[in-house]
């Protein structure tokens, strides 16, 4: 059985699809996604799917299935690169890719990865103060 | 079902494991891009057989699919054969509706791909095995 590579890039895991997957080789990949959000502590997932010439029902499901388990991992997922002639063809389908953030191509994706991340630290600074009265107290 | 003259000899991939269903995609995609379907109907087909051969494999306990370039006089297509000696389906209609599945999927594989198809055909019934054929004709 064929394995889907999973790179670490800074903060990122990027996932670039370049086989025909078989739905064993998509589970595999599922799996070691979340091994690897684990094991690295990254924020961020990008799949790039430029590569795939159709996404069909099982690839979808596996898609919003990587994006659910990233989100529960404290990881964002963008899905990026897909072709115009596969999302008309998803949505005829009846794909709706839930939960299923995407982006034109890796740049803009770790664009949004880094936005949402911003958002977050925003958070957490206006926390901060909070903590640090109650340290002093 | 309109008939059309088979042009050539059908291709047939047998459908017995997950490999198979990759093969039968492959299969679909080299012979549509030589009877010159678009690109938005290539990917629709590949993926209406890519799902018909899933079905085949998990619900039929596998098959055989045929491809065979066919010719209507006006328009060039694509039709695939997915047969199987399996359990058959006993409600059809239940079958075809979106979201119903007994497979623990989607429930999209059956009622997306005939969307997905120009025609689309099925002749099944309990303990009969089932017979899917589709066409996708050129535009």
């Amino acid at each position: 059985m064929e394995r889907v590579p999973v790179l670490k890039i800074g903060d990122i895991l990027l996932v670039s699809i370049q086989v025909d997957m078989s739905d064993q080789t998509a589970v595999q990949l599922q799996e070691d996604l979340a091994e690897r959000i684990v094991a690295t502590g990254c924020h961020g997932v990008i799949i790039d799917i430029t590569a795939l010439d159709i996404v069909d029902s099982f690839v979808g499901r596996m898609l919003s299935t990587i994006a659910s388990i990233s989100r529960v991992l404290d990881a964002e997922t963008v899905v990026v690169g897909m072709r115009p002639a596969v999302a008309i063809t998803l949505v005829e389908l009846g794909l709706s890719l839930n939960g299923i953030r995407t982006a034109l191509n890796v740049e803009r994706g770790m664009e949004l990865i880094a936005a949402a991340q911003a958002d977050d630290y925003d958070y957490s600074a206006e926390d901060e103060p909070d903590d640090e009265t109650t340290a002093t107290r | 079902m309109t008939a059309g003259i088979d042009l050539g000899h059908p291709q047939a991939q047998a459908i017995q494991s997950d490999e198979d269903v990759v093969r039968v995609r492959q299969l679909v995609r080299t012979v549509a891009v030589a009877a010159r379907l678009s690109l938005v109907d290539q990917t629709k087909l590949v993926t209406a057989a890519s799902e018909l051969a899933r079905n085949t494999l998990v619900y039929g306990g596998g098959g055989v699919a045929e491809v065979t370039t066919v010719d209507n006089g006006r328009r060039r297509g694509i039709r695939i054969v997915f047969a199987d000696d399996g359990p058959g389906i006993v409600d059809l209609d239940l079958a075809l509706t979106d979201g119903y599945t007994t497979g623990g999927g989607l429930g999209l594989g059956l009622s997306g791909a005939r969307r997905l198809v120009d025609e689309f055909d099925i002749v099944t019934g309990s303990g009969q095995g089932t017979r899917i054929t589709v066409i996708k004709w050129s535009r």
